[in-house]
Protein backbone atom coordinates (compact mmCIF):
# COMPACT_ATOMS: atom_id res chain seq x y z
CA UNK A 1 0.00 0.00 0.00
CA UNK A 2 2.76 2.07 0.67
CA UNK A 3 4.15 2.43 -2.76
CA UNK A 4 0.32 3.31 -4.30
CA UNK A 5 0.76 6.68 -3.69
CA UNK A 6 2.26 9.65 -1.42
CA UNK A 7 0.40 12.34 0.50
CA UNK A 8 1.17 14.99 2.05
CA UNK A 9 -1.19 17.62 3.81
CA UNK A 10 0.14 20.96 5.59
CA UNK A 11 -1.80 23.43 6.89
CA UNK A 12 -1.17 27.02 5.51
CA UNK A 13 -2.84 29.26 8.08
CA UNK A 14 -6.65 27.59 7.63
CA UNK A 15 -6.02 26.18 4.37
CA UNK A 16 -4.80 22.53 4.27
CA UNK A 17 -2.33 22.07 1.13
CA UNK A 18 -2.84 18.73 0.21
CA UNK A 19 -0.58 17.03 -2.51
CA UNK A 20 -0.82 13.72 -3.87
CA UNK A 21 1.83 11.53 -5.91
CA UNK A 22 0.60 8.27 -7.38
CA UNK A 23 1.93 5.40 -8.51
CA UNK A 24 0.67 4.49 -12.06
CA UNK A 25 1.36 3.97 -15.62
CA UNK A 26 -1.31 5.65 -16.94
CA UNK A 27 -0.92 4.26 -20.49
CA UNK A 28 -3.04 5.58 -23.33
CA UNK A 29 -3.55 3.30 -25.48
CA UNK A 30 -2.27 5.03 -28.47
CA UNK A 31 1.36 3.63 -28.51
CA UNK A 32 2.80 0.76 -30.49
CA UNK A 33 5.09 -1.97 -28.75
CA UNK A 34 7.79 -0.94 -31.25
CA UNK A 35 8.91 -5.41 -31.05
CA UNK A 36 4.93 -6.39 -32.05
CA UNK A 37 3.41 -3.20 -33.60
CA UNK A 38 0.60 -3.72 -31.50
CA UNK A 39 -1.03 -0.75 -29.54
CA UNK A 40 -0.32 -1.44 -25.50
CA UNK A 41 -3.86 -1.19 -24.56
CA UNK A 42 -4.83 1.45 -22.67
CA UNK A 43 -4.70 1.36 -18.51
CA UNK A 44 -5.22 4.38 -16.87
CA UNK A 45 -6.49 5.99 -13.36
CA UNK A 46 -10.71 7.19 -14.39
CA UNK A 47 -11.95 8.38 -10.92
CA UNK A 48 -10.21 9.23 -7.74
CA UNK A 49 -12.10 10.32 -4.51
CA UNK A 50 -10.24 12.48 -1.88
CA UNK A 51 -11.91 12.41 1.67
CA UNK A 52 -11.48 14.49 4.55
CA UNK A 53 -12.55 13.19 7.76
CA UNK A 54 -14.72 11.44 5.83
CA UNK A 55 -16.32 14.20 3.66
CA UNK A 56 -15.67 13.99 0.16
CA UNK A 57 -13.59 17.29 -0.59
CA UNK A 58 -12.20 16.26 -4.42
CA UNK A 59 -14.30 13.77 -6.54
CA UNK A 60 -12.49 13.83 -10.26
CA UNK A 61 -12.66 11.98 -13.58
CA UNK A 62 -9.63 11.05 -15.26
CA UNK A 63 -9.04 10.51 -18.86
CA UNK A 64 -5.97 8.86 -20.52
CA UNK A 65 -4.19 12.20 -20.64
CA UNK A 66 -3.40 12.77 -17.28
CA UNK A 67 0.57 11.90 -16.94
CA UNK A 68 2.31 9.42 -15.82
CA UNK A 69 2.66 8.69 -12.28
CA UNK A 70 -0.17 11.13 -11.60
CA UNK A 71 0.12 14.55 -9.13
CA UNK A 72 -2.85 16.12 -7.65
CA UNK A 73 -2.55 19.25 -5.62
CA UNK A 74 -5.64 21.28 -4.30
CA UNK A 75 -6.28 23.22 -1.26
CA UNK A 76 -9.60 22.62 1.11
CA UNK A 77 -10.18 25.81 3.79
CA UNK A 78 -11.72 24.60 7.16
CA UNK A 79 -8.96 22.04 7.57
CA UNK A 80 -7.11 21.58 10.70
CA UNK A 81 -3.90 19.38 12.08
CA UNK A 82 -4.48 15.67 12.72
CA UNK A 83 -7.76 15.59 9.86
CA UNK A 84 -7.42 12.43 8.06
CA UNK A 85 -7.20 12.27 4.44
CA UNK A 86 -8.07 9.31 2.13
CA UNK A 87 -7.49 8.59 -1.33
CA UNK A 88 -8.90 5.76 -3.55
CA UNK A 89 -8.80 5.50 -6.94
CA UNK A 90 -10.07 3.13 -9.39
CA UNK A 91 -8.76 2.37 -12.49
CA UNK A 92 -10.24 1.40 -16.37
CA UNK A 93 -9.68 -2.05 -15.45
CA UNK A 94 -10.94 -2.32 -12.31
CA UNK A 95 -7.45 -2.10 -10.16
CA UNK A 96 -7.67 -0.08 -7.13
CA UNK A 97 -5.75 2.24 -4.67
CA UNK A 98 -5.68 3.57 -1.39
CA UNK A 99 -3.79 6.44 0.69
CA UNK A 100 -4.10 7.92 3.78
CA UNK A 101 -2.21 10.71 5.80
CA UNK A 102 -3.39 13.45 8.72
CA UNK A 103 -2.68 16.64 8.00
CA UNK A 104 -0.13 18.44 9.68
CA UNK B 1 -20.66 -9.29 -5.22
CA UNK B 2 -19.60 -11.82 -2.71
CA UNK B 3 -15.74 -10.56 -3.86
CA UNK B 4 -16.53 -7.07 -2.94
CA UNK B 5 -18.15 -8.02 0.50
CA UNK B 6 -15.13 -10.22 1.12
CA UNK B 7 -12.67 -6.99 0.51
CA UNK B 8 -15.44 -4.90 2.64
CA UNK B 9 -14.84 -7.06 5.42
CA UNK B 10 -11.00 -7.90 5.23
CA UNK B 11 -10.00 -4.25 5.48
CA UNK B 12 -12.72 -3.37 8.09
CA UNK B 13 -11.04 -6.19 10.32
CA UNK B 14 -7.94 -4.43 9.56
CA UNK B 15 -7.72 -0.74 9.14
CA UNK B 16 -10.59 0.65 10.89
CA UNK B 17 -13.06 3.58 10.74
CA UNK B 18 -11.46 5.01 7.13
CA UNK B 19 -11.19 1.94 5.84
CA UNK B 20 -14.71 0.98 6.73
CA UNK B 21 -15.80 4.50 4.88
CA UNK B 22 -14.19 3.31 1.29
CA UNK B 23 -15.38 -0.24 2.06
CA UNK B 24 -18.41 0.91 2.26
CA UNK B 25 -17.77 2.94 -0.83
CA UNK B 26 -16.71 0.12 -2.77
CA UNK B 27 -20.11 -1.66 -2.10
CA UNK B 28 -22.06 1.28 -3.14
CA UNK B 29 -20.31 3.16 -5.71
CA UNK B 30 -22.73 5.44 -6.84
CA UNK B 31 -22.35 7.27 -3.33
CA UNK B 32 -18.94 7.73 -3.40
CA UNK B 33 -18.79 9.00 -7.30
CA UNK B 34 -21.09 12.06 -7.92
CA UNK B 35 -21.64 10.36 -11.49
CA UNK B 36 -20.03 7.49 -13.35
CA UNK B 37 -17.40 7.97 -15.31
CA UNK B 38 -18.54 9.91 -18.79
CA UNK B 39 -17.62 8.00 -21.19
CA UNK B 40 -19.47 10.07 -24.04
CA UNK B 41 -17.40 12.97 -23.09
CA UNK B 42 -13.87 11.38 -22.28
CA UNK B 43 -14.27 9.54 -25.74
CA UNK B 44 -15.45 12.50 -28.02
CA UNK B 45 -13.49 13.40 -30.61
CA UNK B 46 -13.68 17.36 -30.86
CA UNK B 47 -13.51 19.93 -28.29
CA UNK B 48 -16.97 21.32 -28.62
CA UNK B 49 -18.48 18.10 -28.29
CA UNK B 50 -16.20 16.92 -25.35
CA UNK B 51 -17.63 19.86 -23.33
CA UNK B 52 -21.14 19.56 -24.20
CA UNK B 53 -21.16 16.07 -23.21
CA UNK B 54 -19.36 17.17 -19.87
CA UNK B 55 -22.21 20.26 -19.23
CA UNK B 56 -19.88 22.90 -20.53
CA UNK B 57 -21.53 23.43 -23.49
CA UNK B 58 -21.92 27.24 -24.21
CA UNK B 59 -20.00 27.71 -21.23
CA UNK B 60 -19.45 32.02 -20.93
CA UNK B 61 -16.04 33.47 -20.83
CA UNK B 62 -14.59 34.50 -17.72
CA UNK B 63 -11.72 36.23 -16.51
CA UNK B 64 -12.04 34.93 -13.18
CA UNK B 65 -10.46 31.65 -14.09
CA UNK B 66 -6.61 31.48 -13.82
CA UNK B 67 -4.63 29.29 -15.79
CA UNK B 68 -1.22 28.41 -14.76
CA UNK B 69 0.85 27.08 -17.81
CA UNK B 70 4.17 26.57 -19.43
CA UNK B 71 4.12 29.23 -22.72
CA UNK B 72 6.16 26.40 -24.07
CA UNK B 73 6.24 22.38 -23.20
CA UNK B 74 9.53 20.19 -23.97
CA UNK B 75 7.95 17.39 -23.13
CA UNK B 76 4.03 17.28 -23.97
CA UNK B 77 4.17 14.54 -21.88
CA UNK B 78 4.19 16.13 -18.28
CA UNK B 79 2.73 19.91 -19.00
CA UNK B 80 1.78 21.29 -15.58
CA UNK B 81 -1.48 23.13 -15.26
CA UNK B 82 -2.63 25.44 -12.32
CA UNK B 83 -6.23 26.51 -12.38
CA UNK B 84 -7.61 28.97 -9.90
CA UNK B 85 -11.41 30.06 -10.01
CA UNK B 86 -11.77 33.26 -8.57
CA UNK B 87 -15.61 32.44 -9.24
CA UNK B 88 -17.58 32.42 -6.08
CA UNK B 89 -19.47 28.77 -5.72
CA UNK B 90 -17.28 27.00 -7.67
CA UNK B 91 -18.34 23.12 -7.68
CA UNK B 92 -16.61 21.92 -10.85
CA UNK B 93 -13.09 22.11 -12.77
CA UNK B 94 -12.07 20.68 -15.85
CA UNK B 95 -9.71 20.66 -17.86
CA UNK B 96 -10.04 20.05 -21.94
CA UNK B 97 -7.10 20.35 -24.90
CA UNK B 98 -8.31 21.12 -28.65
CA UNK B 99 -5.48 19.21 -30.25
CA UNK B 100 -5.87 16.04 -28.50
CA UNK B 101 -7.23 12.58 -30.18
CA UNK B 102 -10.12 12.79 -27.04
CA UNK B 103 -10.01 16.52 -25.79
CA UNK B 104 -11.74 15.66 -22.35
CA UNK B 105 -8.85 15.28 -20.16
CA UNK B 106 -10.47 15.26 -16.23
CA UNK B 107 -13.59 16.63 -14.16
CA UNK B 108 -13.14 17.81 -10.61
CA UNK B 109 -15.77 18.28 -8.37
CA UNK B 110 -14.53 19.86 -5.57
CA UNK B 111 -16.92 20.78 -1.86
CA UNK B 112 -16.59 20.67 1.51
CA UNK B 113 -14.62 23.69 2.19
CA UNK B 114 -12.09 22.66 -0.73
CA UNK B 115 -10.94 25.86 -2.70
CA UNK B 116 -11.44 26.59 -6.34
CA UNK B 117 -7.56 25.60 -7.12
CA UNK B 118 -6.29 22.58 -9.02
CA UNK B 119 -3.14 21.30 -9.74
CA UNK B 120 -2.07 18.78 -12.23
CA UNK B 121 -0.11 17.27 -15.21
CA UNK B 122 -0.87 16.63 -18.42
CA UNK B 123 -0.02 14.86 -21.66
CA UNK B 124 -0.09 16.82 -24.59
CA UNK B 125 -0.32 15.53 -28.48
CA UNK B 126 1.13 19.16 -29.88
CA UNK B 127 0.90 22.41 -29.56
CA UNK B 128 -2.63 23.20 -28.60
CA UNK B 129 -4.86 25.66 -26.44
CA UNK B 130 -5.53 24.18 -22.77
CA UNK B 131 -9.55 24.75 -22.30
CA UNK B 132 -10.46 25.33 -19.03
CA UNK B 133 -14.53 24.97 -17.84
CA UNK B 134 -15.72 26.01 -14.53
CA UNK B 135 -19.22 25.08 -13.00
CA UNK B 136 -20.74 27.31 -10.45
CA UNK B 137 -23.97 27.98 -9.16
CA UNK B 138 -25.45 25.61 -12.21
CA UNK B 139 -23.83 27.78 -14.55
CA UNK B 140 -20.92 26.93 -17.03
CA UNK B 141 -17.42 29.20 -17.12
CA UNK B 142 -14.42 28.67 -19.53
CA UNK B 143 -11.44 30.26 -20.07
CA UNK B 144 -8.00 29.17 -22.11
CA UNK B 145 -4.29 29.63 -23.01
CA UNK B 146 -1.80 28.24 -25.57
CA UNK B 147 0.69 25.84 -25.15
CA UNK B 148 3.61 25.25 -27.65
CA UNK B 149 4.35 21.81 -27.68
CA UNK B 150 7.91 20.62 -29.02
CA UNK B 151 7.09 17.04 -28.43
CA UNK B 152 3.99 15.18 -28.27
CA UNK B 153 3.20 13.00 -25.11
CA UNK B 154 0.50 11.14 -26.54
CA UNK B 155 2.18 8.51 -28.33
CA UNK B 156 -0.15 8.67 -31.32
Amino acid sequence: MADDMKIRATMQGDVADVKILMNHIMETGLRKDPKTDKFIPAHFINEVVVTLNGKPVVQAQWGYAISKNPFLGFRVKGAKAGDKIAVSTVDNLGGKMQGEAVVA
Amino acid sequence: MNQLRRTFLKSAGSLGAVAVAVGAGLLRPGQVFAAAWNKVAFTATNVTEAMKEAGYGGAADSKDILIKVPEIAENGALVPVEVTSKIAGTTNIAIFVDQNQNPMIADFEIGNGTEGFIVTRIKMNKTSLVRIGVKAGGKAYTASKEVKVTVGGCGG
